[in-house]
């Protein structure tokens, strides 16, 4: 009885350690700098781990708040990280290592809203409005 | 001494944010007072400020579609959806003629930035907002598109996303499923730039400006005129007065 | 029963279960394909903003609320014959409130985002409100089903089923006022409208407790018992009257109000299909038909003419809905009184709406869901309702 304890609690004091190596893994995809000059906002392993929650927060400081030129923006992210061969944060494909965040993403089974409303492609301008619709002016 | 007091200072500054109401993990709050404590200089809307805008509808012309032009330009508002009636119009231009005397008018009609927005009451999960600074805005990231705001616009100032778009101008975010509407081009404003529709009108009809500041051209001009709030008997005290109708 | 009949009757259960099963699936399937699409291939725009669904969603939520005043008669007042149908009452609450909110959440431009609308609550928000009373109506329902169902529980069915009917109340009139605080718009300024949706809760809920009873009834091969059956019909009477007193002073209102006549004379006059329905559907189909079917003596009696007048007031039900919130968003909002307005973005303008096949198919899928939820609720739970007549009548509850 007391081994079968024994046995348990090795077991669930070293699962940790199997999440651990899984994760180690998981946040190591083959991804692309695109700018390796230059310095991402905080080092490579806290940009790993954190830049969903540093991304939220600065979301609604700048949203509710009106903060703007804060260090953390997303299409700052977009600007620096997008592929100089497609223009863009994501790769269209799973495995192309391209598309900086949906590459990652992919790997780690991640799905982002984001790119719905906010444009994956640095320096993106749209093109000229179209004149407004027809048919109901007098 | 100084500047660690200042470090210090920014972090019970983050700390306190932290505790106001955001969830923020042991590790993650260091990171923001790192962050903050060597950040860039940030600026917030204020209180103070009271962003509104007149519109001289003497000067407007039925013929002139530029304000529209230029809002559609400047947030990509470029979307062809087969039915007109589901496109998104932020600013719209309206002619009237008045009943009885057959007197023309025409102006922009778009969000009136109530003080009392009816859209902030009925929005269930308070994405609609007032900012500091008086303007209605639709959070996006936690809009679930149920569409009561737009129901309860007395302006019909709301429209509604109904297709996905892929050509948002990475400074104003749009998406499908969610409603938007006319943010006096916040991001504009915040950079100390006039909306696009009052930079583009050919007349200079649109004034924009603070109405709290009294040396305002807006505040200067709403004492010499006499203005109008569009269904003032809702008394929603709107920030866009017209002059002229 | 014998072995072969059950057998059979097992036959025809699952296949009535899978029968709803498949119409659920469909809507659900169509509301994924609104989800990818975006609301583009609806008949929905920025005019008319909510659409079929949303008819649908609101007469599922009111009668599920309504149904369960069949239940409250029974505990609150005490009523027997009331008190054997409050089970079923119960479980078509659950069902409908359960279908109704499904299709709100379904037709949500960003349906993904179901937990933020949990986890965010604006309490200013009618329908604020509402997400904390439907959760909180679940609740109390079920306690209330557990009270009726196990026999320790019995003697707190008395004030669950009272805490169920003051909650009901409280949530039609939250459905109500989710219209009633639309100050904005012509149709919805009228403060009747939430004691109105309370009274049509009444009618149709108990409008559809009478047909799924039949239905019930058909299976088993039992008959109601006559007096039950005249009970129930005259209490029916009452609310189909009570929804024409309470529709006929919301529009004389209107009427009454000059800068309302516009919006009356299109609803009830020039509207195009809207008077059709009006007068048509929910008056003569909804209402007359129902009553005459009730009342006169040569149909009163007629086998079946309960539940076919139950599902003519259904019927009328959707046609008056259809009325009130596209009826209501077709007529132009009057934004600059005594001049005519015209624009690109159809101001001043009359709408017109289709609603697209997706629609339609997430609104019975609505319907599925609530029917599937009821036919595998009554057969697991086994909550026919029997009377005991000997019973009833030695008590003198069936004498008038
Ligand atoms: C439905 C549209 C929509 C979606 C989806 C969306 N956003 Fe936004 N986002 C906006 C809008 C609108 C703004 C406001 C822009 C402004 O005011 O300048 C914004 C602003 C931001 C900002 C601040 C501005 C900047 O560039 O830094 C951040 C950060 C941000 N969003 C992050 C996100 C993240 C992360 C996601 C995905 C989890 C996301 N957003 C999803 C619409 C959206
Ligand atoms: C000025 C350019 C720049 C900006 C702006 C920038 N980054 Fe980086 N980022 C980099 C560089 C360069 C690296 C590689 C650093 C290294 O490996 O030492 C990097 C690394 C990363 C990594 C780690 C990748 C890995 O696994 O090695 C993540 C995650 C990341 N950035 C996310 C972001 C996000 C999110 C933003 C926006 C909030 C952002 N970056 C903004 C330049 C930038
Ligand atoms: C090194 C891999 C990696 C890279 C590169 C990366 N991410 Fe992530 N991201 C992740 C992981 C892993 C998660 C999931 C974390 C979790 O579920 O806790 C995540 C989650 C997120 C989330 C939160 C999603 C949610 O719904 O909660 C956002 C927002 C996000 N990433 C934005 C970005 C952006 C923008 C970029 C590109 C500039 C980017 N990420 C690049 C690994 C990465």
């Amino acid at each position: 009885m007391s081994r079968a304890l024994t046995f348990l609690a090795a077991l669930t004091l070293a699962l940790p350690l199997f999440n651990a190596a899984a994760a180690g893994e998981a946040a190591k995809p083959a991804i692309v700098i695109a700018n390796p000059g230059t310095q991402c906002i905080a080092p490579p392993e806290e940009m790993r781990r954190d830049h969903m929650e540093m991304l939220k927060h600065q979301r609604n400081r700048t949203m509710r708040l009106g903060e703007r030129g804060a260090k953390v923006s997303l299409n700052a992210c977009v600007d620096c990280h997008a592929s100089k061969t497609t223009g863009s944060v994501l790769s269209g494909k799973q495995s192309n290592p391209d598309g900086f965040c949906e590459a990652c993403h992919a790997f780690a089974a991640v799905k982002l809203d984001c790119w719905d409303c906010h444009q994956p492609k640095a320096g993106y301008k749209a093109a000229e409005a179209t004149p407004a619709p027809e048919g109901s002016k007098p | 001494m100084n500047a660690p007091d200042n470090k210090r200072r920014a972090l019970l500054a983050t700390a306190g944010v932290g505790a106001a109401g955001l969830v923020v993990a042991p590790g993650i709050r260091l990171i923001e007072a790192a962050t903050a404590a060597d950040a860039p200089k940030t600026t917030l809307a204020s209180s103070k400020v009271r962003w509104g805008m007149l519109v001289d509808t003497t000067k407007c012309k039925s013929d002139c579609n530029a304000c529209v032009t230029a809002c559609n330009k400047e947030n990509s508002i470029v979307e062809e959806v087969a039915d007109p009636r589901q496109r998104s119009q932020w600013v719209r231009k309206i002619d009237l003629v008045e009943q009885r005397t057959g007197k023309q008018h025409s102006l922009p009609m778009m969000c009136q930035h109530c003080t009392n927005p009816p859209c902030v009451d009925v929005c269930p999960t308070g994405a609609s907002f007032k900012r500091a600074d008086g303007l209605v805005l639709v959070d996006r990231h936690i809009c679930i598109g149920c569409r009561y705001c737009m129901m309860a616009c007395p302006y019909k100032a709301r429209s509604f996303v109904h297709e996905p778009l892929t050509t948002q101008n990475p400074e104003m975010p749009r998406g499908v499923g969610c409603v938007e509407s006319c943010t006096f081009c916040v991001q504009r404003i915040d950079r100390g730039l006039q909306p696009a529709c009052t930079e583009a009108c050919p007349e200079g009809a649109m004034l924009f400006g603070d109405l709290n500041d009294d040396n305002s051209a807006i505040a200067k001009r709403l004492k010499e005129v006499a203005s109008t709030q569009v269904r003032a008997e809702l008394k929603l005290d709107t920030g866009v007065r017209y002059q002229g109708i | 029963m014998d072995y072969a009949s059950s057998r059979a009757e097992e036959k025809k259960f699952y296949l009535l279960a899978a029968l709803g099963a498949l119409v659920s699936a469909i809507g659900i399937g169509a509301a994924l394909y609104m989800e990818h699409h975006g609301h583009a291939v609806t008949g929905m725009n920025n005019q008319i903003v909510w659409g079929l669904p949303h008819v649908f969603a609101i007469f599922l939520v009111v009668a599920a609320s309504g149904v369960l005043n069949v239940a409250s008669i029974g505990s609150v007042f005490g009523k027997t014959v009331y008190k054997t149908r409050a089970k079923l009452a119960g479980l078509l609450c659950f069902a409908m409130l359960a279908a109704g909110l499904v299709v709100i959440l379904l037709d949500l431009g960003r349906a993904d985002r179901i937990m933020v609308a949990a986890t965010h609550v604006n309490l200013t928000s009618v329908f604020g409100w509402n997400m904390i009373l439907y959760p909180g109506m679940f609740a109390i329902v079920f306690v209330y089903l557990w009270t009726l169902m196990e026999k320790r529980m019995y003697p707190y069915s008395k004030p669950a089923g009272f805490a169920a009917f003051i909650w009901r109340l409280m949530l039609t009139t939250g459905t109500g006022s989710i219209f009633g605080f639309l100050v904005a718009r012509q149709a919805y300024q009228s403060a009747v409208i939430a004691p109105m949706f309370i009274i049509m809760s009444f009618a149709w809920g108990l409008a559809v407790f009478m047909v799924v009873q039949k239905a019930m009834y058909l299976w088993n091969g039992m008959t109601l018992h006559p007096e039950i059956r005249n009970r129930l019909r005259k209490l029916l009477a009452v609310f189909v009257g009570a929804v024409f007193y309470f529709v006929a002073v919301y529009h004389l209102t209107n009427l009454y109000f000059a800068k309302q006549t516009a919006f009356e004379h299109f609803i009830l006059v020039d509207g195009g299909i809207f008077p059709q329905l009006f007068w048509g559907g929910w008056l003569c189909v909804g209402t007359l038909a129902p009553l005459a079917l009730f009342f006169l003596p040569g149909l009163k009696d007629m086998r079946g003419s309960v539940t076919l007048a139950s599902l003519l007031i259904i019927v009328g039900a959707f046609c008056q809905l259809y009325v009130f919130i596209i009826g209501g968003e077709a007529f132009p909002l009057e934004i600059f009184p005594g001049r005519t307005a015209t624009s690109t973005f159809f101001d001043g303008r009359i709408d017109q709406y289709a609603p697209s096949l997706p629609e339609i198919l997430l609104g019975l899928g609505g319907i599925g869901i609530a029917f599937t939820m009821t036919v595998v609720g009554v057969r697991v739970l086994r909550f026919l309702p029997e009377d005991n007549i000997a019973k009833l009548q030695a008590a003198g509850a069936l004498s008038d």
